[in-house]
């Protein structure tokens, strides 16, 4: 089976995403692999929206540019994605839209206007979108031409409904119907899907099936020729989940022993508490767990709610996006001064301020960094992939509590709104490590000393409520007692203590935990980033290497501390260095030249809002590698 | 063990002003804790910053001192995560009022069973001086480069709104009441809200101690000082909202006397209502065994390490083989 981009774009609130969702499902249990992008604006209702599904026997990682059938709910859809259809490729469409004037859509943006009518003077066109269409009939692309309105009526026949407007919402499902008929699937792993994404309302689900039976019959009925396309299920031997960014890091939480999760409500980071917070109750092993899931007013009481459930022993995270972290940077500091063990889920997007809220972004990493006044100590991880967002949130809380400190995780928007097929995580192999904390029977000194000096830097730590173990916590300066103390030696020796744990960090953590390594280890040339572009990278690799160019890739997880030495000889030993990421400035490759003096001599980069797609990236890798390149390339693909 | 209220003193020097109120209400904190039976490790407190914000180095109980503003949060946080913890917030005006009003309302609708005591004396003292939320309007203490431009905030009409199930005031100076108002605080069944009047010696020349004491307004037949401030308790004033249907009644009495201000400031509880669920109560309702076994009680691993989660509902949820 050749594989399979399947889109989906229609006006927010008009089930986008649960068509997406159902069209996943049904693919994974064909035993497909399945990579799902989600975009949409920052609006409640009628905005354009899609969703990209890429489908294949082999794993997917990433987007590419082509699109191969397009199921349009609307005309702007159409209209916005048109161009991204392969010339062998499909477009469904509403019958009834195919006089709409384009220029008339009334959601279209300025810009976008201007685009499109230079697209059509150039181009001749006419200002319907059936001369649109027509355009692209002549270039090969398949158009089915479908009549939602009465393939509705028919349904709201069947269903016994009177008013036609209580069906309406269906169109997402008859698109999908459509859609699976010309590629040809098994009608009944569609309809599981339908089943079980509306498993808690049997109603909807049978409802929809009825509409999904009646497109995929409507479609086989009246398009007898093959679309070029299709989806063959195949045996599947492993479990496998079909999980987005947002759900991995909950249950990573979950696993890692979170029982408070504090936030306040930002996009693309809510879906996780939300998710956290419809699975309050968990099932364990041994005793009762919960996770208590509290919105607070703001995010500056998000963090620092985190903090106080720390000091009292709990597991406790926050969750947040760009400008949210924005307002957590206060106690951020005061975490770092009070040696607190906090974890903060950081979903960057597209910044500054308000920015691309709804977008994606990786342009917060020195924000990271470099966030609170003052210097302490802090560790940033940053998740490549879905399944690493699930173990690295889990290992964040072992992080924050060996060490003592705040631990930033690092996640993008396009990887927590991303859905992806994956081989059911393995919990078995990670423990939960805790880091010294003493009960009462375990308290030698008398008064207790909570910031006592240790080799290490670290001091055992007793939680809020212990027996014998009164202490105090202060964002001033501090003795070993934990007050308040203004004496330069013992801020000397305070500063140390705490800045030393870096040193640990560098010297317990595995690299494997810090830093991936993929490609040709022997290749001269060496590519490195951070967070969502992994995926794009990777199969950009594997292009490549199909064409005889062997490439080493370095995916840096711990970006804080970073582990210098060891990045510093792989920079050193390549002879060209190209950095791949997120934002404008090259974020990354700026830290690294920091630490270790290796400047990048490229740097491939993307600030659209939009992830990058294999495609994009491994052409930019190519025009390097075949020396056409300029030191800087700036990706655009993607509406 | 009975423990007395030098049980909870640390040998921490406390370093305000002489004839600073905070003196009175450390003094009333730790007579309060005592007198309830409380051993240091069951108690936290929560302060804010400046002057008010270092009482907790000196009691001898678990302390907290965090940033301007976040008393709140953070005292919120160690709750929910352990409820068996009796926690109380401190902070000044300028902390609940300016910098953390937001927190005040906030925290207010959550009936979090907590104690908050502000310390109202009318200025940012550690910063010498500057106009307090509470300062009223024309007012100019004496550091200050011109007259107050702000109307003053009422902390206790703010309380009452907010949602506060028990609100009332006492004075610094007036140690026992303050202690007997710290210790009903801690016993109510829900969020406690303490205005604790308190002169600044140094930066409020207004709001002095001869001030409330009356001093300036003496009996022209005895002679004596008529102190502004008067008990509640000693008027009949009944607080306790009784039953459901006493809630808005209760409610307005106490909004008329949260008014009162100038020549005659009441003192004592202004509000006192049980019949609101707590946070605790309301988390009980989704997390039948929160109370037993909250967050900070929970076992998370076993004795491998590993973890006592079984994510099998989220994998079944998500399984697509």
């Amino acid at each position: 089976m050749k594989e399979v981009n399947w889109m989906a774009g229609g006006p927010q609130g008009a089930g986008v995403d649960s068509a997406a969702n159902i069209f996943g499902r049904a693919c994974g249990y064909g035993g497909l692999y399945v990579f799902g992008r989600r975009e949409y604006h920052s609006n409640i209702k009628g905005l354009h929206s899609y969703f990209h599904l890429r489908v294949s026997q082999n794993d997917v990682l990433a987007n590419v540019n082509d699109v191969d059938l397009l199921a349009a709910f609307d005309a702007e859809s159409v209209l916005r994605h048109l161009g991204e259809v392969v010339s062998d490729g499909g477009v469904v469409v509403d019958k009834d839209q195919l006089t709409t004037k384009v220029m008339g859509i009334p959601t279209l943006p300025p810009e976008f206007k201007e685009e499109v009518q230079k697209y059509m003077t150039q181009k001749g066109l006419g200002e319907s979108l059936s001369d649109f269409l027509a355009d692209a009939k002549k270039a090969g692309v398949h158009i089915y031409e479908i009549p939602y309105m009465d393939l509705l009526k028919t349904v709201a026949a069947k269903l016994k409904i009177e008013q036609i407007s209580k069906v309406t919402r269906m169109i997402n499902v008859l698109t999908m119907g459509v859609s699976f008929a010309l590629l040809n699937y098994d009608l009944e792993l569609v309809e599981k899907a339908v089943t079980a994404v509306f498993s808690e309302k049997p109603k909807v689900a049978e409802m929809n099936v009825v509409a999904l039976r009646e497109a995929y019959d409507y479609t086989k009925k009246t398009f007898t020729e093959a679309f070029p396309y299709k989806l063959e299920k195949t045996e599947v031997m492993e479990e496998r989940i079909f999980v987005s960014g947002n759900q991995a890091v909950a249950m990573g939480k979950v696993l890692g022993g979170c029982r408070i999760q504090a936030y306040y409500p930002i996009t693309p980071a809510a879906d996780e508490s939300e998710y956290l917070e419809a699975h309050e109750i968990l099932k364990t092993r041994g005793g009762e767990g919960g996770i208590v899931v509290v919105q607070t007013e703001d995010e500056i009481a998000a963090v620092n709610s985190a903090s106080g459930a720390a000091l009292a022993g709990a597991r406790a995270a926050t969750s947040t996006s760009g400008p949210g972290f924005s307002l957590m940077v206060e106690g951020l500091s005061w975490a770092g001064n009070s040696e607190v063990p906090l974890v903060i889920t950081y979903y960057q997007r597209g910044a500054p301020a308000t920015g691309l809220p709804t977008r994606d972004g990786q342009s917060d990493l020195r924000f990271a960094v470099h966030a609170g006044h003052g210097e302490f100590p802090r560790i940033i991880l940053a998740s490549g992939d879905i399944r690493e967002c699930f173990y690295d949130a889990a290992r964040a809380f072992n992080y924050a509590e060996r060490y003592q400190l705040p631990v930033i995780h690092l996640i993008d928007k396009a990887m927590a709104n991303c859905s992806q097929t994956y081989q059911l995580f393995d919990t078995g192999h990670f423990k939960i490590e805790r880091g010294e904390i003493l009960d009462e029977a375990k308290i030698k000194d008398h008064p207790y000393k909570r910031f006592r000096f240790t080799n290490t830097g670290i001091s055992p730590r007793v939680v809020l409520g212990t027996k014998n173990g009164v202490h105090w916590y202060t964002g001033d300066e501090h003795n070993e007692f934990g007050h308040i103390s203004e004496e330069p030696q013992n801020r000397i020796m305070m500063m140390e203590k705490r800045m030393k744990k870096l040193e640990l960090v560098d010297k317990e953590v595995p690299i494997k935990e810090k830093v991936n390594m993929y490609g040709d280890a022997s290749a001269e040339n060496l590519v490195f980033s951070w967070g969502s572009p992994k995926g794009a990278i990777l199969e950009a690799m594997d292009m490549l290497k199909a064409e005889g160019f062997g490439l080493c890739f370095m995916q840096l997880r711990m970006l804080h501390p970073l582990p210098k030495e060891y990045v510093g000889n792989l920079l050193k030993a390549a002879r060209k260095v190209i950095d791949v990421e997120g934002n404008y400035s090259g974020q990354l490759g700026g830290l690294l030249k920091e630490e270790t003096g290796v400047e990048p001599d490229y740097h491939i980069l993307k600030y659209t809002g939009r992830p990058m797609t294999t495609t994009e990236v491994y052409g930019a890798l190519k025009n390097i590698l075949g020396g056409k390149a300029s030191e800087r390339q700036v990706l655009t693909y993607g509406s | 063990m009975v423990l007395k209220p030098s049980d909870f003193k640390t040998d921490v020097f406390a370093d305000w002003c002489p004839g600073c109120g905070d003196f009175g209400i450390m003094t009333a904190l730790q007579m309060a804790l005592a007198e309830l039976g409380l051993e240091p490790h069951q108690v936290v407190l929560v302060s804010g910053i400046g002057c008010s914000g270092k009482e907790p180095h000196n009691v001898k109980a678990y302390g907290v001192h965090t940033l301007h503003g976040r008393t709140l949060p953070f005292a919120t946080g160690i709750k929910v995560a352990n409820p068996e913890l009796t926690v109380l917030a401190i902070g000044g005006d300028g902390d609940g009022l300016g910098i953390g009003a937001g927190h005040f309302v906030n925290t207010g609708r959550r009936n979090l069973n907590i104690t908050y005591i502000i310390h109202n004396n009318g200025v940012y003292g550690l910063t010498k001086g500057q106009a307090s939320p509470t300062l009223k309007l024309g007012l100019k203490t004496k550091a200050m480069p011109e007259p107050n431009i702000n109307e003053a905030v009422n902390p206790i009409a703010l309380a009452l709104v907010a949602g506060y199930t028990f609100v009332a005031r006492s004075y610094a100076y007036d140690v026992k009441h303050l202690k007997d108002t710290i210790k009903a605080a801690v016993q109510h069944k829900g969020l406690a809200f303490i205005d604790a009047l308190q002169p600044c010696p140094t930066y409020n020349d207004i709001n002095t101690r001869e001030w409330y004491a009356g001093e300036d307004r003496k009996d022209p037949q005895t002679g004596k000082p008529q102190s502004r401030l008067y008990r509640l308790e000693e008027t009949g004033f009944d607080p306790v909202v009784h039953n459901s249907g006493e809630e808005l009644e209760k409610e307005m009495s106490a909004m008329m006397k949260a008014r009162e201000w100038g020549d005659r400031i009441p003192i004592g509880v202004f509000y006192k209502n049980e019949l609101q669920p707590t946070f605790v109560d309301r988390i009980v309702n989704r997390i039948p065994f929160y109370r037993t076994n909250p967050p900070a009680k929970q076992r998370i691993s076993d004795e491998n390490g590993e973890s006592t989660a079984d994510l099998s509902e989220f994998f079944n949820d998500l399984r697509t083989s």
